[in-house]
């Protein structure tokens, strides 16, 4: 679904990583670590093509983001399902339509039932017509994971979704994550929370990537 | 089945489609906020300027009603007008008269009096012109049947026959009369293309501004997937509204205002003229959709100019 081959970016001169290769198989599940600055959110962002690699060719649903036209994009982008580290609503639409943004912008129908049960089961049926501005920090990862769910995508990549969160509630949505995950959907975290990936690795069978000296590897069998 | 009436079941799924589609039409319009201050600039511009073409239209109609006037009003006269000596004058206007009498394409001729000489006078030298001091030509006063006459064969009859005879068929007054109108036409016409011009680059900037404002809105839009054409219609549909209204509120304000203004009178020339007669007053109504057209373009090409520097 996703694929980086021999990907390498740099910012401002200064290289991030080099010769990154990736593959995001349907049914997938990886987790992303490394050190803060190591470039796990910019990894995420060539994943849905916000960026385009210095050099290497990053293939989203099998086409070449390089030769991809801007409806091309768009396209994949609904397929995907993103969860930001700051993530990124619409201050002045509720929570509930923030929620179902992927659908409306992609034109498609709203289906309230399934809208209320998500925002229940992510606990924030009471926050629903609340704007993000007034949310916590941990009720706004909520929102934004609900967001990034909400179209059943073939691929969901999130960045430290569960960094506000108490461990009850991050559990509970990694459950969430597994049970889209069985349904074949690859799953990519970007995450420090090395409590979360061995509960993870307790239920289904994830890969740990590293990246540290601006190389990507597979991290050990102690994770 | 061509013609028959569609099934209840057809029809019940159409209206389910009609209603999905304005909901989510609707829904597109909300993911961008409101931007209150470019809203009201753009109802402001799009109202001014209606008003504006309201009235450049009404002269443009004013101009063109003046040029045929003008035209018909100096096609079918001519004059004939003579200067001989004291003693050949009453003699001259007979054989003039004769003349005319004569001339195929001429209705009636008839010698313009004294006192009618003294009326026309009287705008440039004042009432109780003493018109015995003054050598005056007889003028007589040439109506022309439809066909009008040869003016070419007339002056040459008349040079022959009455050397003092000079016939003026007003063409130099009519030409730069008829040209004046038409350039007044073509002045009032620029005006409304002009008006369009400004409205469109109003809106542009204001759309721009619209755009620059909510850019963060734009790409929360892009990374969820919208497409450029999705993002553009919520401007475009909103820019193209609010044109819409405020030129219908301005070319409302402009009928009102052109119909308080004093009724046309003949001979009052062109600042009473300014107005709309009959079917006139439906060509103002087609002011707001035209300038919505122009919004619909102007917000769209500045939109997708926009869109296409994010990723």
């Amino acid at each position: 679904m996703i694929e980086l081959d021999g990907v390498a970016h740099s910012y401002g001169g200064t290289e991030l990583f080099s010769d990154v290769s990736l593959s995001m198989g349907q049914g997938s599940f990886h987790f992303l670590t490394g050190p803060s600055g190591a470039g796990k959110t910019t990894l995420l962002k060539l994943c849905y093509g916000e960026l385009q690699p210095r050099s290497g060719d990053v293939r989203l649903f099998g086409e070449s983001r390089r030769k991809m036209g801007r409806n091309d994009l768009a396209r994949a982008r609904q397929r995907i399902g993103v969860v930001h580290q700051d993530c990124q609503f619409l201050d002045h639409l509720p929570v509930r339509e923030n929620v179902a943004l992927p659908l409306i912008a992609s034109q498609r129908p709203v289906p309230e039932g399934d809208l209320d049960d998500l925002l229940g089961w992510v606990g924030l049926s009471a926050q629903a017509d609340a704007l993000p501005p007034t949310l916590s920090g941990g009720e706004r990862q909520r929102a934004a994971l609900a967001r990034a769910v909400m179209t059943s995508p073939e691929v969901l990549l999130a960045d430290e979704p569960t960094g506000n969160l108490d461990w009850d509630m991050s559990v509970r949505l990694l459950s969430l994550l597994i049970e889209l995950n069985r349904m074949g959907t690859a799953v990519l975290i970007a995450t420090h929370d090395l409590n979360l990936i061995r509960t993870a690795k307790s239920q289904i069978s994830a890969r740990v990537l590293r990246i540290a000296g601006r190389r990507m590897q597979l991290a050990g069998a102690d994770l | 089945m061509s013609g028959a009436a569609p099934e209840p079941r057809e029809t019940q799924k159409t209206g389910d489609r009609r209603a999905a589609r304005t909901v989510r039409d609707r829904r597109a319009t909300q993911v961008v906020p409101g931007s209150g201050q470019s809203a009201w600039l753009t109802l402001l511009t799009a109202a001014a300027m209606a008003f504006l073409c309201v009235f450049a239209l009404a002269l443009a109609l004013a101009a063109d009603r003046l040029a045929d006037r003008w035209q018909a009003a100096l096609a079918q006269t001519a004059t004939v007008r003579i200067a001989a000596p004291a003693g050949q004058i009453e003699e001259q206007t007979a054989i003039v008269l004769e003349v005319l009498a004569t001339t195929p394409g001429v209705q009636s001729a008839r010698v313009i009096g004294e006192d009618e000489q003294a009326a026309l006078l009287e705008p440039w030298f004042g009432p109780d012109l003493p018109m015995d001091a003054l050598t005056l030509p007889r003028l007589v006063e040439v109506i022309e049947a439809p066909g009008g006459v040869d003016s070419m064969g007339l002056r040459l009859r008349l040079a022959a026959e009455a050397p003092g005879a000079i016939l003026d068929d007003h063409t130099r007054w009519r030409r730069p009369l008829i040209e004046g109108a038409a350039r007044l036409r073509l002045l009032a016409l620029a005006s409304i293309g002009l008006i369009g011009g400004v409205t469109a680059a109003m809106v542009t900037l204001a759309a721009m501004a619209a755009l620059a404002t909510n850019a963060r809105v734009i790409a929360v839009l892009r990374l969820v997937g919208a497409r450029d054409s999705f993002i553009a219609r919520a401007f475009v549909r909103r820019f193209t509204l609010r044109t819409l209204i405020g030129a219908a509120a301005g070319v409302a304000l402009g009928m009102v205002a052109l119909w308080a203004m004093p009724a046309a009178q003949d001979g009052a020339g062109l600042l009473t003229g300014i107005g709309l007669r009959g079917i006139e007053w439906l060509y103002p109504l087609a002011i707001p959709p035209v300038a919505a057209l122009v919004a619909w373009a102007a917000t769209r090409v500045a939109a997708f100019r926009v869109l296409r520097e994010v990723t």
